[in-house]
């Protein structure tokens, strides 16, 4: 039954394996038929996709149609969810992290995550950059700790805002400049892919071109994975987009190819506004 | 329907009569308030005049005596003091322990965990006399623990648990899940999440609801008795394994003396009681706010 079903689900939604070849970027995030269940409920069905390191992937489509979904699942964070259930394969960096053994302790180390409103803890902001290094036994003298954290809030481009208060409440930011100190916070553990869930959509303008600034800057170094509800947005900072729709992965392609000749007539209709 | 009449300041007669029901549970409201203060004033007149002449420094410093005019209360506060502070010093780990279990690790929505939430509400209301028949069976008998500070404070632990236990999984509930995901997704093990950032959030509530069972538990007259605390105690405890008195006990021990000299230090005694009531919400008070600045700064 579930052979033949899915079948049928590759015919009616066919699904595109890997992106163009381009050979500097090596494969860094390697999915295979991916199903992801919410108690009984299939909330993504037979997602393929391939991501590769040093480069910028935008997921888009309609509230609901499990992209945040797809991303929590690169990093294992819809464990702490009761009831959820993965199906397929899933490799970062060649190696299964749903595979029995693996520590997803280790794994979020490596793959780190911002989220859609900002979540600073209730501390110094010193010490919301200073908390991953502290329970990851990452500095080993308070010195190093301390150029870590500095380190971490230039590569966020917060720490010329920041520098002159750094044990001030981080709740006194702006909202803008709390979403930072999260990106700075999830640097500081120097990961090597970065979930981001709709990092802008609370954040006014000035705000949004600067996290966007950053996304671009931190491409050099990180496999940036963003999902975003604004087009705009995945065309100016992404390489390569995703497009799901009801759980499924309809077309993946480089950006440009994307916004201006999809090849599904879905992605057509969503990019241009006439869905979704 | 008829039509609302348009001049505002001449309400209809419907309109007039909503308002005269407003106006009457407010007043209503009001008196109900003002029954319960009143009935709360006469309580500390009365004391107040009865027991204001006996207090002064040497009623708070003076052991018990068989001479009502030389007779003071220091033995019994100190007594008080000393149970409840390992009162709570048992309950606070204990009862944080085991709602971190219940609400952390043991998963929240499953039946048998709604049947101990149930079962630990029903415990919080069972009258404190079988806490003491637990105790005087567990603590003084089985363990051989006598007529201890530490049997003492042991039932009236297992008295403020519950109370403990709910407050702090009510604590630990207000914590928001964007904080516990932003741990895990650093790589925070589910101990270190609750340990750095949902215990120390959380804290304000687990304080207030400790200090609140603390309070009650400091009353306390019926689980002590029980344990055999009813007895001449004229000393103070010096050590866990001594025997003590308690304000409730002394108080109850001189109200039933039939001299009259008995019954102003009878109501001396509640006054210190309720002193130390009042400094311990006020302790409360001050913790809560205290954590809540460290959470903002």
């Amino acid at each position: 039954m579930s052979v033949v079903s899915r079948g049928e689900i590759r015919l009616s939604a066919p699904v595109v394996r890997g992106g163009p070849p381009a050979p500097p970027h090596p494969t860094k995030i390697d999915v295979h038929d991916m199903n992801f269940f919410y108690g009984d409920k299939r909330a993504l069905e037979e997602i393929n996709i391939c991501m590769q390191s040093n480069l910028v992937t935008a997921f888009i489509g309609p509230s609901g149609c499990g992209k945040s979904t797809f991303l929590r699942t690169l990093n294992r964070m819809n464990d702490i969810i009761p009831g959820t259930r993965v199906e397929g394969r899933t490799h970062i960096d060649g190696q299964d992290i749903y595979a029995e053994g693996v520590d997803v302790v280790q794994l979020r180390r490596k793959v780190g995550m911002v989220f859609q409103k900002s979540n600073p803890f209730p501390k110094s902001i010193f010490e919301n950059v200073a908390y991953g290094l502290r329970i990851n036994n990452m500095a080993r003298s308070k010195a190093e700790l301390g150029e870590r954290v500095e380190e971490s809030l230039r590569a966020a481009a917060i720490w010329e805002e920041v520098k002159d208060r750094l044990h001030e409440s981080a709740l006194a930011l702006s909202g803008g400049q709390q979403q930072r100190l999260c990106i700075a916070r999830a640097l500081a553990i120097r990961p090597e892919v970065l979930l981001m869930d709709e990092p802008a959509s609370a954040l006014d303008p000035i705000a949004t071109q600067r996290i966007e600034e950053l996304i671009y800057d931190l491409k050099k170094n990180y496999t940036i994975i963003i999902v975003t509800h604004n087009m705009q947005q995945a065309a100016r900072v992404s390489d390569f987009t995703a497009f799901f729709w009801l759980g499924r992965l309809i077309e993946f392609d480089r950006t440009e190819k994307m916004f201006t000749a999809p090849t599904e007539k879905l992605t057509e209709d969503y990019v241009t506004g006439r869905c979704g | 329907m008829g039509a609302v009449s348009t001049d505002f300041r001449a309400p209809d007669l419907g309109t007039r009569r909503r308002h005269v029901v407003d106006r009457g549970f407010e007043l209503l409201a009001l008196g109900a308030l003002l029954l319960a203060l009143a009935a709360l004033a006469v309580l500390v007149v009365d004391v107040l005049s009865d027991g204001a002449g006996r207090l002064n420094w040497q009623f708070m410093t003076d052991m018990a005596s068989r001479r009502a005019s030389s007779a003071g209360i220091y033995h019994a506060l100190a007594g008080s003091v000393f149970v409840i502070a390992l009162t709570g010093a048992l309950a606070l780990p204990i009862g944080v322990a085991a709602a971190i279990y219940l609400e952390e690790y043991g998963s929240a929505r499953s039946k048998l965990s709604r049947l101990i939430e149930i079962n630990i509400s029903n415990l919080a209301a069972v009258p404190s006399i079988i806490y003491g028949l637990l105790g005087l069976g567990l603590f003084v008998r089985t363990l051989s623990m006598d007529r201890s500070v530490l049997a003492g404070a042991s039932t009236l632990a297992l008295l403020a648990l519950p109370v403990v236990i709910l407050s702090t999984r009510e604590a630990l509930r207000t914590v928001p899940k964007s904080i516990r995901e932003g741990s895990y997704a650093l790589g925070a093990t589910k101990w270190q999440t609750i340990w750095f950032q949902v215990l120390p959030i959380a804290m304000p509530g687990i304080l207030t609801g400790l200090i609140l069972s603390l309070s009650r538990a400091i009353g306390e007259t019926a689980p002590l008795i029980t344990i055999g605390a009813l007895t001449y105690v004229p000393f103070a405890p010096d050590g866990i394994w001594s025997a003590f008195t308690v304000l409730p006990i002394q108080i109850f021990n001189w109200v039933s003396r039939p001299q009259a000299e008995f019954q102003e230090n009878a109501a001396a005694g509640i006054i210190v009681l309720l002193g130390l009531l009042l400094i311990m919400n006020a302790a409360a008070i001050f913790l809560r706010d205290r954590f809540q600045q460290q959470g903002r700064g």
